[in-house]
């Protein structure tokens, strides 16, 4: 077990800048997941770490130790691959004890070891089949039990459920979370999947063109977001956004916007004008055209079962996603207005960072005693 | 509504047997089309079995049937020329694919894998290399076999041959080592390996049909190669198959041995078609590896 340390590390390709400039320090045993759009420096961040690729600048400690130059194999980490990486020519159980086979272990010490994987990981009963007579479900199990044996301070997992269909996803990620508790090893996670990155991280890190926009916990990160970036990025389906135009002068705006939206908002703190309001699909209500903050033109309705998503025009080229837990009964291209309360109005500056205002205030602090409590 | 201006052409639908005839129809043209093929390159070798077993003026009739008459085959096997130069054409050929495919492999992993700033330039002088005519370097290869004293060795042989199939196994394992999959390799290195390790471990074990396919090629091409074998070697004993039969000799200066040359063609390129029969399948792996996900 571990800590990883990471500071200033930077990675270029020739003249591309991928990582610029990240810090980051995570705990001992702790589940740190990142995510960002693709392209953001995620997968190249846990490489670096893993010591696949080498850093441009900065400097990499694991466990207190500094291991900037120490090859991949010395820094005690294990690596799940998106694509297993499982040896397509060795049997399970060759695949489970090949890293002990290069120590130059003993080959009934090896049995022994796999064989204690491989029941923790239920893939006992796979130990002579080869990696494509399983099935992806099987292949992922054998890919963390290469890992596990090792017996790493650090485990990175590089994607490791995209390649599965949803059930079994849901499924792995619940084991994966259970595997976490039980041997308590330090987790850095890169995803794109929104649930894996909630239901899985104790801190969540989000990518933006290779510079951390914010680390937080989940509810931090669903609650407070520090910029648009990241209340777009959280949440699902992504928040509603729409561009205001304001009026009057710090910290009193009054803002304009699409369907016919005006408001009165008091910003604290932060002195810089409103751009831009958002509001999440879940705070959203629909209401009577004239009863709403806004309105618009219903113009689709997903029925899932459990939920119901309305899709309300409020500008030409701006459209609201509504989520609605009983199923409306309003006909298409009907005029429908839009309630919100104004604790769930987010206001973001013309550089995209978030500005808290009277009501927001009140409700971060809300969810910041939720999250001691908890 | 108004009627619109433009109306599509009703195309009506033909028979459900008229559908049947002319699939059946394109799938005979097919057959004779493949037919064809087959008669045009198998014919030579055909020719070449017909003709070997054919006495005298036999050879000079137009008959399609063989006479089944093995007498140039049993002289052949009484030839201890012959014989030596076969032994010699196996040496040569083993031995050049066994030493391409070692240098091929070494150097492919290092084009394939390995990132150095030279690496276009060797890659490129490669396929240069495999572009020259023999005959533009026989006469520099000669200087050098002397220089080697390897003169009228077939070692001579194997060191020269080395410069046509290196190129050819170096480039095509290139391809596939860049086309494997570079997770796995990583994964290995997590694991403790080093370069040697991940080749000789998880590489070569999972490169058999692509080497399978170099091999052949690399063995085909040293086994039948004329212009060296015949400028390097001076004595019949040391001679190759191909040279050997070039320079088979008839009974009188004004006969040409026809039969005894293409029975003797015949057996060689039966150990080629015995080679290229096993490996078939690796070989057709070989050339798809890698081409669709599995």
């Amino acid at each position: 077990m571990a800590s990883v340390e990471l500071k200033s590390v930077s990675k270029s390709y020739g003249g591309n800048t991928v990582i610029r400039g990240v810090d980051l320090a995570i705990r001992d045993g702790e589940f740190v997941v990142f995510v960002g759009p693709s392209g953001c420096g995620k997968s190249t961040l846990l490489r670096l770490i893993a010591g696949l690729i080498p850093v441009s600048g900065g400097e990499i400690a694991i466990g207190g130790e500094a291991v900037t130059d120490v090859p991949a194999s010395k820094r005690g980490i294990a690596f799940v691959f998106q694509s297993y990486a499982l040896y397509p020519h060795m049997t399970v159980a060759r695949n489970i004890g090949f890293a002990l086979e290069t120590l130059g272990l003993r080959r009934d010490a090896i049995r022994a070891k796999v064989a204690e994987v491989a029941k923790l990981l239920k893939v006992d009963h796979l130990l002579t089949r080869r990696p494509r007579e399983l099935s992806g479900g099987q292949r992922q199990r054998v890919a963390i039990g290469r890992a596990l044996v090792r017996k790493p301070e650090v485990f990175l997992f590089d994607e490791p459920l995209s390649n599965l269909d949803s059930d079994l996803r849901m499924e792995m990620r619940i084991e994966i979370a259970r595997l976490h508790d039980d041997i308590g090893t330090t987790m850095i996670y890169v995803t794109h999947d929104q649930a894996e990155a909630m239901t899985l991280a104790d801190r969540i890190v989000v990518l933006n063109h290779g510079v951390i926009e914010q680390v937080g916990t989940p509810q931090e990160l669903y609650h407070t977001p520090k910029s648009r970036f990241v209340a777009g990025f959280v949440g699902s389906p992504r928040m509603n956004f729409a561009p205001v135009t304001t009026t009057g002068g710090a910290p009193d705006w009054s803002l304009a916007g699409p369907g016919g939206l005006a408001l009165a908002v008091s910003v604290t703190g932060n002195r810089s004008a409103p751009a831009t309001i958002g509001v999440r699909p879940e705070a959203l209500s629909l209401v009577a055209p004239e009863a709403g903050r806004l309105s618009g033109t219903l113009e689709r309705l997903e029925d899932l079962g459990h939920e119901h998503f309305a899709y309300v025009r409020v500008a030409p080229e701006t459209v609201f996603v509504v989520r609605v837990p009983v199923r409306p009964t309003i006909a298409r291209d009907t005029r429908v207005g839009l309630a919100f309360r104004d604790e769930d109005l987010f206001l973001f500056d013309e550089a995209g960072l978030r500005l808290d205002h009277a009501a927001s205030h009140e409700r971060a602090a809300a969810a910041s005693i939720e999250e001691r409590a908890a | 509504m108004t009627d619109l201006p433009l109306t599509l052409p009703v195309r009506r639908r033909r028979s459900s047997a008229s559908y049947r005839l002319e699939r059946r129809l394109k799938k005979g043209a097919l057959m004779v089309a493949v037919g064809l093929v087959l008669v045009y390159t198998l014919f030579p070798y055909y020719w070449a079995i017909v003709s070997s077993t054919k006495q005298g003026a036999a050879l000079y009739r137009d008959t399609f049937l063989p006479a089944l008459d093995f007498t140039y085959y049993r002289a052949l096997f009484e030839n201890t020329v012959f014989l030596g130069s076969l032994v010699n054409s196996a040496f040569v050929a083993t031995s050049t694919t066994a030493l391409s495919l070692i240098l091929g492999i070494s150097a492919a992993y290092a084009l394939g894998r390995i990132d150095f700033p030279q690496r276009r330039g060797v890659l490129l002088a490669i396929l240069m290399i495999s572009i020259f005519p023999q005959v533009v370097v026989l006469s520099g290869m000669f200087e050098l076999i002397n220089w080697l004293g390897l003169y009228n060795r077939p070692s001579a042989l194997v060191v020269t041959y080395l410069l046509a199939t290196v190129p050819f196994t170096t480039w095509i394992l290139t391809t596939f080592i860049r086309e494997f999959p570079r997770e796995l390799e990583e994964a290995a290195i997590i694991d403790g390996c080093s370069h040697f390790r991940i080749l000789t471990k998880i590489l070569l074990p999972l490169m058999g049909p692509s080497l399978a396919s170099t091999g052949i090629l690399a063995f085909i091409l040293a086994w039948n190669e004329f212009l060296f074998a015949l400028t390097f070697i001076l004595t019949d004993e040391n001679r190759t198959v191909p040279v050997a039969i070039g320079l088979m000799g008839g009974n009188s200066r004004y006969e040409y041995p026809f039969a005894q040359i293409m029975a003797a063609s015949v057996t060689v390129t039966l150990p080629l078609i015995i080679l290229v029969l096993i490996f078939q399948r690796r070989i057709v792996a070989g050339l798809t590896a890698g081409a669709v996900k599995g």
